[in-house]
């Protein structure tokens, strides 16, 4: 926290305005939380006015309700069904086209980059989650350009949680609930009444230039202290944990037991928890061409494995079943993407257990799948 | 170097149906004219007054299958055609009018009609498939324009049609759409659903009708049990699975384990 403390400052809402316009002004496209349809979404932003003060979240496996807050916070609520992927890794992107003209072949295949991306309230389990993300994009042999060029553009404003969501379990996962690295500036919102404050630390260059032309003032040492009470607070009030157990081990020697069967009773194979799962990269490459054949589009879009095209190989798919695709997921989150890219694919967001039409909770899932024995 | 390709022959034919299926081929606007420098259209009462008689290399054939009559012309059309595609949640699944196969039709044409004795009709509404070979069936209520493109385009080249079966909630979510279901409590089939329409209706805050017919592997009785627990009645249930595609097996199958 050193480094942090050097530079805490305090700002309150106006300096929170004046962060959004800097951003602007330097170019930046700035995304951050609002309320949209009954859940916060991450939109553009343009003033704080958007952001959703006064409102909170409560959570539970399959149920998502926002209600106004008994607090008048800014940031007084849990991660929603968006993760920060969706600017940085869109549903659906062109990846080149070709077509014929004048008897040639032509490719078009040029990275679209799009303005700088700033990206306001971002929670500590997401930035794990970008971490995460960047090994599967820039890890390989073959890096995705446009990703690249995202995130290397990208400012991040990050948030440390005030609030733990009914099924948030970061603390299990080491991933939270306190913003430790790959942000610019990091915000800690300070008290429940009056108006918002918001104790600011720098872990960047571009970060201190920014927060020098805010309205600020050094923060005292109470406050300093306080910052850190609410990141114990909201460590301590964890609506889930994954057990502690081994489960990496356990679920790879698994593969038969009983609870997939009782899973794939349960599950629908929609695919609702790849869908907003922070780290699931898993993608469809699309080749179509037009009506007049001469034009021909490469396309990739968000795919799930619970979907059956997405296990196709020659003569079918190789997890027709939905207990195998289910088992295929969890043991990739948990227990192969460790071999695959150095960490865990889950970061303890909880967002597959609200967003499950059903309501399967991991945590509980892991729990039984490493508590019973198989015969 | 790229001399212009003969004209493909296209038929395009109606059975029982409300038509709209054959609109979203003429809702097409811009993209008419380019199909025109493709395709013949050689039948397509619709939309010609001169229909061109013969062999089609390719026929999409709107309706479900529900007189006598039908069921004999759809050999004659399958007859004449070189690749059949149909359209639509009445030529796949029998459409709505797949209701009368959970009742007694005969009772329905003694009640509507005066003289019933005219009417000719058969016991239940069927898919095209029930009756001929089909080479792909494009869902929907009606069918969304952008993929009967694809499916068209597709096949003037001899690729698959890239057209998910997956569930409406991978297209809900790409879409960024709050789930209405989890969000607001609402019945939706979703889960249960093919892809294809764009989300339309959770995108508008309402839960999904199902209007493209079961996903490829639709959990509905976990659905079901998902949705009882919001209050969703047993009366409900039924309802909900029996509109557009009651009769597409899932969905027929989980109608029947709800009711009164």
């Amino acid at each position: 926290m050193s480094r942090q403390t050097q530079c805490a400052h305090v700002i309150d809402l106006e300096g929170l305005q004046q962060l959004l316009d800097a951003l602007r002004e330097r170019g930046y496209r700035t995304l951050g939380p609002t309320v949209r349809d009954g859940a916060i979404a991450y939109e553009d932003i343009a003033s704080v006015e958007e952001l959703p003060r006064g409102w909170t979240d409560e959570q539970s496996p399959g149920a998502y309700r926002l209600r106004p807050s008994d607090t008048d916070t800014v940031f007084g609520f849990a991660v929603g069904p968006q993760s920060w992927k969706r600017p940085l890794f869109p549903s659906h992107q062109i990846l080149w086209r070709a077509g014929v003209a004048g008897g040639k072949v032509q490719l078009d295949s040029e990275p679209h980059i799009d303005a700088p991306l700033a990206l306001i309230g971002v929670r500590a389990c997401e930035l794990s989650a970008l971490a995460i993300q960047d090994r599967v994009w820039l890890g390989g042999a073959a890096p995705d350009a446009e990703y690249r060029a995202r995130r290397a553009d990208a400012f991040i404003v990050a948030v440390n949680c005030a609030h733990a969501g009914g099924n948030c379990f970061c603390v299990s996962m080491h991933t939270g609930p306190e913003v430790t690295s790959g942000y610019d500036l990091a915000l800690t919102e300070l008290g429940t009444e009056g108006e918002p404050t918001f104790l600011v630390t720098c872990a960047t260059e571009a970060g201190a230039a920014v927060l020098e032309t805010l309205t600020r003032r050094a923060a005292r040492d109470d406050e300093i202290a306080a910052a850190q009470a609410v990141v114990a607070h909201t460590a301590a009030s964890m609506g889930r944990a994954m057990p502690e157990t081994d489960w990496v081990s356990r679920l790879l020697v698994s593969p038969e037991h009983p609870r997939w069967n009782a899973l794939a009773d349960r599950c629908l194979a929609c695919g609702n928890c790849t869908m907003v799962c922070p780290t699931c990269f898993c993608t469809n490459l699309e080749d179509t061409s037009d009506l007049s054949g001469l034009q021909v589009t490469r396309t990739r879009r968000w795919d799930s494995c619970f979907s059956v095209d997405f296990a196709y190989v020659h003569g079918g798919s190789v997890r027709p079943s939905i207990r195998a695709r289910y088992r295929q997921w969890i043991t990739h989150k948990l227990a192969t993407w460790p071999q695959q890219f150095g960490t865990s694919g889950c970061v303890g967001c909880g967002r597959c257990i609200s967003w499950c039409p059903v309501g399967i909770d991991l945590t509980e899932e892991v729990a039984a799948l490493c508590a019973e024995t198989p015969d | 170097m790229y001399p212009a390709p003969r004209k493909t022959r296209l038929a395009v034919w109606k059975f029982a149906s409300c038509d709209g299926c054959q609109l979203s081929l003429l809702d097409c606007e811009d993209a008419l004219l380019e199909l025109a420098e493709v395709l013949e259209f050689a039948y397509f009462p619709e939309a010609l007054s001169r229909p061109v008689r013969g062999r089609y290399a390719l026929s999409l054939v709107e309706g479900s299958i529900s007189t006598p009559k039908d069921a004999e012309r759809i050999r004659a059309v399958r007859r004449r055609s070189d690749h059949l595609v149909t359209l639509g949640a009445c030529a796949t699944a029998g459409g709505i009018q797949a209701l009368r196969n959970f009742a007694a039709a005969g009772e329905f044409v003694a009640a509507v009609y005066a003289h019933p004795q005219y009417i000719a009709t058969l016991e239940h509404s069927s898919a095209i498939s029930a009756h001929v070979p089909v080479d792909f069936e494009l869902r929907g209520c009606p069918v969304n324009k952008l993929q009967l493109l694809e499916v068209i385009s597709a096949f003037l080249r001899g690729r698959r049609p890239a057209i998910p079966a997956y569930s409406l909630c991978i297209e809900c979510k790409s879409r960024a759409h709050t789930c209405v279901l989890v969000a607001t409590r609402q019945a939706c089939l979703g889960p249960v659903t093919q892809a294809g329409c764009g989300a339309i209706c959770p995108g508008c805050h309402r839960g999904c009708y199902g209007c493209f017919g079961p996903q490829e592997t639709p959990n509905t009785t976990a659905l079901s049990d998902a949705l009882a627990a919001l209050g969703v009645s047993r009366a409900a249930l039924q309802r909900l699975y029996r509109t557009f595609n009651a009769d597409a097996p899932a969905f027929r199958r989980e109608s029947e384990r709800h009711g009164e």
